[in-house]
């Protein structure tokens, strides 16, 4: 019996859960970008008292969620599940700040998809009545990605032009079943979501994940339509994670050569959070990148502005730098979520 | 589910994606390069000036010098804000090497003196070292052969 699922992967939440609250914290990088003044909290010092990049994430991560909680009066224990993850080996991240939590926990890997994955399982678990609120988180800092993934900070190198910028951020949102005073929101309510396919063409160069990741992108739009026989016309916005600006060239190539178009209603979260002229080569990337912008900017535009229906589609590149020694090539995974405005 | 042609699309990234300035990088490294070169001579000129050397004490002094001069400002933070605009320019001299000996110490200092800053040394400086020596021991058994 799967009542609830159309067509290949698409899943319907009937009694479409809301989104209670939101929180976002970022370093001051991001803070002098284009969202600056909406997110809650901008950090001076990216380590934040910490002895490492590592703790001042898992802080980061820690605090988001209290933070979140906090604005509708919530504690920790009264948490259904916590449901997170982050780019780090283990996903260290989130397990550490799980500990400080002590909530009931799912760890979630999707590389910088993780946000829209922790908003499918979180809109899951309350519609099937397996909990009453949860918290979906994900993060992302630049300096603890740079030494695992690339290269130690203070080592003299350029960056190619198709490079993107790890955001330093963490963003949570509170998905519950009902809808009460204390909530931030009380209008936003997801209906659907699409579950993503791993995609892979053959894209090898770390540099460029905007060009590895843009293919899922396309797959998981076209079949999200297809499951749910709509088109581009019945959404607001398509908002994808961290494509950047060539990876969100190719997307739109792609689509348009299955006869959807994007134009007009497409925006990404890597194009939005940065100013071009913050010499970030093709923009930002990385989990927190459309967690935060969420978080801080497009939950606000369906409780408060026109967007009525809005596609949340985060994007991973589900990249290793050992396999890719090996010779691997880069793949790359979208996961979508349907956020509506009610009424 | 959707198909795609994976040929053509690495064929057609390949084709439109942003490319590296390479004549403008070129030119970085060249001037920002050749002005660490003229910096070590200048050191030479002056220990040969100031000081009663042979040329090859000066040619040491001279890789002593540039190598703190970059484990400095790589310590203090400004050799990566070189390493941004000249590329080549400052990653092939030898200041270059030094640069990429100090970042992974300062970097891997958390994982404490033995896992972190022993292991992780020369991580990056690693494989100049290795390929160095090799070529240094092939080009010596081949003057040793053919005098």
């Amino acid at each position: 019996m799967t009542n609830n699922r159309r067509g290949k992967r698409t899943l319907l939440f009937p009694s479409a859960p809301y989104i209670r609250a939101s929180a976002s914290i970022v370093s001051r990088m991001e803070g002098e970008g284009p969202l600056g003044d909406r997110f809650d909290v901008v950090l001076d010092d990216d380590t934040w008292g910490q002895e490492s990049f590592e703790k001042a994430e898992c802080r980061m991560f820690e605090e988001a969620v209290r933070l979140a909680l906090d604005k509708c009066g919530m504690q920790p224990q009264q948490l259904g599940c916590l449901l997170g993850g982050d780019l780090l080996n283990q996903i260290v991240t989130a397990n550490y700040a799980a500990r400080s939590l002590e909530t009931p926990f799912l760890g979630l890997y999707g590389a910088c998809s993780t946000m829209a994955e922790s908003l499918l399982v979180g809109s899951v678990l309350v519609d099937g009545g397996y909990a009453e609120s949860v918290a979906c988180v994900a993060t992302s800092h630049f300096s603890s990605a740079e030494r695992q993934y690339r290269y130690p900070l203070e080592m003299g190198t350029t960056s190619p032009e198709t490079a993107q910028r790890t955001v330093t951020g963490a963003g949570c949102v509170l998905v519950a079943g009902g809808d009460d005073e204390a909530a931030v929101f009380h209008r936003i309510r997801t209906r659907a979501a699409t579950i993503g396919r791993v995609v892979d063409l053959g894209i090898t160069d770390a540099n460029n994940m905007g060009a590895a990741m843009a293919p899922a992108a396309c797959d998981t739009i076209i079949t999200h339509l297809k499951d749910l026989g709509r088109t581009v016309d019945d959404y607001d916005l398509i908002i994808t994670g961290d494509l950047g600006r060539f990876g969100s060239e190719m997307l739109f190539t792609l689509c348009r050569e299955r006869g959807v178009d994007l134009s007009g209603r497409h925006l990404d979260c890597g194009n939005m959070i940065f100013h071009p002229e913050q010499n970030v080569q093709c923009g930002g990337s990385g989990c927190g990148c459309s967690a935060v912008t969420l978080s801080a900017m497009l939950l606000d535009q369906i409780e408060r502005g026109g967007c009525r229906r809005m596609l949340f589609l985060a994007t991973g590149a589900l990249l290793s730098p050992t396999v890719t020694l090996q010779g691997e090539s880069i793949p790359g995974i979208a996961h979508a979520v349907v956020l509506e405005q009610e009424g | 589910m959707e198909h795609f042609d994976a040929k053509a699309y690495q064929k057609r990234v390949n084709e439109r994606m942003p490319k590296s300035k390479t004549l403008l990088y070129c030119f970085r490294a060249f001037w920002t390069g050749g002005l660490i070169c003229c910096i070590g001579q200048a050191i030479g000129d002056i220990l040969r000036n100031l000081f009663v050397l042979t040329t090859e004490q000066i040619a040491s002094w001279t890789a002593i010098i540039l190598v703190f001069l970059g484990a400095l400002l790589t310590g203090i933070g400004v050799y990566d804000r070189i390493g941004a605009y000249a590329g080549a320019g400052s990653v092939v001299p030898i200041t270059g090497f030094s640069n990429s000996v100090v970042a992974p110490a300062i970097e891997f200092k958390q994982e404490g003196y033995v896992m972190g800053v022993g292991a992780k040394l020369f991580s990056l400086a690693g494989p100049v070292l290795v390929y160095g020596t090799c070529t240094s021991i092939l080009v010596g058994l081949l003057s040793l052969l053919f005098p």
